[in-house]
């Protein structure tokens, strides 16, 4: 995994809440069996006029001209401020695969979906969650500023804004040790591999019918 | 010890590790997958040199990407190429695999508790977040991402941080057409999208525990659509009777030992829930929704809500948005609204009681001529069988509508059922957010007795006034 530990960069604001992910990446780019590649078709039914296709030609679509993320001034954003309870709905992992592909590192919001989260984390993507007023003032301030940047740093779990405001925010100490030092899951887990074989080994006796089909 | 919930007990019994932050390491008993979820854990399982910890606690089937006509041979490759990497991957590892000649495939939120391969007790994960689901036998099911598809397939246990407790009590006796789905809407209505983030809701009450099996699962499947990644139910004897003679259920001895240990899966008297809602069964209407999330609901006697009653701006901007998506203005009755499909099915309510309440209503009906499309689609091959084995399918058909196979179909619309774009769908399923049953299409949630009368009228109806 990409580790995660500071970021400075522009922000792009998308100001709707409960954004699920089917909104995110549209099931028809679920038939892949990759993991890579889902980036232009990020927000595909807002960003663009037409119906994508996952065989289609993606230059030939037609972009949504008022869709945030196609306005010139949020090009090349790693951002995203987002609000409340972003990435309800299905636990397509796909979802946080096509924001980190298509360039963003770090999201801004009140709340996530509990799954939406935590597959965030096993892809260097950070989840930041501020209160809400807070990520209120922060639209306010991206809409007023074009080339409004952020530094986001998970070293110090601060959000720090140009003005030179600080906004700390929590993150679980063994998820921020992950994600700062892009540890694999599994191999962590199975360090563990005699603690698992010891609860089968109890677990058999006390209920025996949960081993053997 | 002092007073546990239903969750907490579960939640102890598969601690193998606690870890000094309040996260541990959960042991899981039992693995569905499907052909969506599953290619990159596989992959990454193949690319790392890792086999699966255990292969006998691991059940796929076919679903999301299935077409429910002509299965021969499936036209989109790229959908043919999804569903032979599952197969291929099932055969190499020798993992079960329900494929579409086989009269076991089928939603596999459906076929797992048909199989009795979901049991009072376990752990039960699947790359999904209807996952959800299977509480309903008083087990710890939820959904997880393809990443924790790969962890669970290499160590057989998950890094989870413990959930809070919320009960939801439903006390009395629902009204008449009122059914679980009815229920579900109306929780979400109450608590909102986000109002189960962080819990897992258990659902008690007089209400829950006159329930079927059927029912019980309908309303943990929607637990995750109210925020929460997994719905419980205690074990009774509807659960005990449910599941005896199950083919993967424990037999003899065995089922004598495990029936004794499911009886203790319950809350305890005095246990402590960190919040709890009272719901009157009494109290609750049939439910339609009218926008582009659950938690957007109505009785089916009520209007489209007006934004301008909103305090909150975010929220009323949301409805704004939703009611230009859904093609709809402010104060309509949801019952003049007219409609373009309907869509039976979904792992919400695609099981054999859900079929039978829709036939009831189609009986001697026919659908309206304004309505392009009315499908049922069964939750899995066992379903559609005892179906016609009832002759639910010619009352279907006679009706007008078309008896598919087996599969998530237009619930998702990966497949070639669709919404066209601007149609408007009454659905059994569960998620009415934009573009889910095709782009631009427009979904409104119900109970499938309430789907087929709609069908027949061409516009949502009040079930209580159909004679
Ligand atoms: S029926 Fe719908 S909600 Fe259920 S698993 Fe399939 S796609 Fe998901």
């Amino acid at each position: 995994m990409q580790p995660f530990t500071r970021i400075e960069g522009l922000v792009a604001p998308l100001d709707r809440p409960n954004v699920d992910t089917d909104a995110i990446i549209p099931k028809q780019f679920l038939k892949s069996i990759r993991r890579s590649g889902f980036g232009p078709n990020l927000f595909d039914e807002w960003r663009y006029l037409d119906v994508g296709q996952p065989d289609a030609d993606q230059s030939a679509r037609v972009l949504n001209p008022d869709f945030v993320l196609n306005l010139p001034r949020y090009q090349g954003a790693s951002v995203l401020l987002c609000r409340e309870n972003f990435g309800c709905g299905s636990s397509r992992e796909h979802a946080p695969w096509a924001i980190a592909d298509f360039g963003i590192r770090a999201l801004i919001a009140p709340s996530y979906a509990d799954i939406f989260f935590s597959n965030c984390c096993k892809n260097g993507l950070l989840p930041v969650v501020l209160p809400a007023d807070v990520v209120d003032e922060l639209f306010r301030a991206v809409a007023a500023t074009p080339g409004y940047r952020l530094t986001v740093d998970l070293t110090t779990s601060e959000v720090r804004t140009p003005e030179g405001q600080v906004h700390g925010f929590n993150f679980n100490p063994a998820l921020r040790e992950r994600l700062l030092q892009g540890l694999d899951d599994i191999g962590a887990t199975l360090a563990y591999a005699a603690d698992i074989r010891a609860y089968e080994e109890r677990r058999r006796q006390e209920a025996p019918w949960l081993f053997g089909r | 010890m002092s007073p546990r919930t239903l969750y907490d007990k579960l939640w102890d019994a598969h601690v193998v590790r606690a870890f000094a932050d309040g996260s541990a390491l959960i042991y899981i008993d039992r693995h569905l997958i499907h052909e969506v979820t599953s290619p990159q854990a596989f992959e990454g399982l193949r690319l790392a040199g890792r086999r699966p910890w255990r292969t006998d606690t691991i059940v796929a089937t076919s679903d999301h990407n299935v077409p429910t006509v002509n299965r021969q041979s499936i036209e989109d490759p790229i959908s043919r190429v999804q569903l032979e990497t599952l197969a291929a991957n099932c055969k190499a590892l020798e993992i079960t695999h329900y494929d579409l000649a086989d009269p076991r495939q089928g939603i596999v939120h459906v076929i797992g508790p048909e199989q009795g391969l979901c049991l009072p007790g376990m752990t039960i994960v699947c790359g999904d977040s209807h996952t959800s689901t299977n509480g309903a036998f008083g087990a710890l099911a939820f959904g997880i991402g393809t990443s924790e598809v790969e962890h669970c397939f290499a160590t057989q246990t998950l890094v989870l941080h413990k959930a809070r407790n919320l009960c939801v009590h439903i006390e009395g006796e629902l009204g008449p057409g009122v059914t679980a789905k009815d229920i579900v809407l109306y929780v979400i209505g109450v608590i909102g999208t986000a109002g189960g983030t962080g819990f897992t809701i258990e659902f008690a009450g007089s209400a829950v525990r006159a329930l079927s099996m059927e029912g019980r699962m309908t309303l943990c499947n929607m637990a995750i659509e109210a925020g929460a990644r997994a719905g419980l139910v205690a074990v009774d004897q509807t659960t005990i009777d449910y599941l005896r003679g199950r083919p993967h259920a424990p037999q003899g001895t065995l089922w004598q030992a495990a029936e004794t240990a499911w009886r203790d899966l319950r809350s305890d008297a005095g246990a402590v829930f960190d919040r709890e809602v009272c719901i009157a069964a009494g109290d609750i209407p049939p439910q339609v929704t009218w926008g582009t999330s659950p938690e957007m609901v109505v009785p089916i006697d009520g209007c489209v809500p007006d934004p301008a009653d909103e305090a909150d701006p975010v929220r009323r901007q949301g409805m704004q948005r939703a009611l230009e998506y859904m093609g709809l203005a402010a104060g309509t009755p949801m019952r003049a609204v007219n409609i373009d499909k309907v869509f039976i099915g979904s792992c919400t309510n695609s099981r054999i009681e859900d079929l039978r309440a829709a036939a009831r209503v189609l009986d001697g009906r026919r659908v309206a001529s304004s309505v392009r499309l009315a499908l049922v689609v069964p939750g899995s091959g066992l379903v559609k069988q005892q179906a016609e084995a009832e002759g639910l399918h010619e009352i279907f058909i006679a009706a007008g509508f078309e008896w598919r196979e087996p599969g998530c179909s237009m619930c998702l619309g990966m497949n070639p059922d669709q919404l066209a774009p601007g149609e408007r769908c009454a659905s059994t399923s569960n998620r009415n957010f934009e573009g889910r049953q095709g782009p631009r299409g427009r979904t409104h949630l119900l109970s499938p007795a309430m789907a087929a009368a709609a069908a027949v009228a061409g516009h949502f109806v009040d079930l209580r006034e159909l004679a």
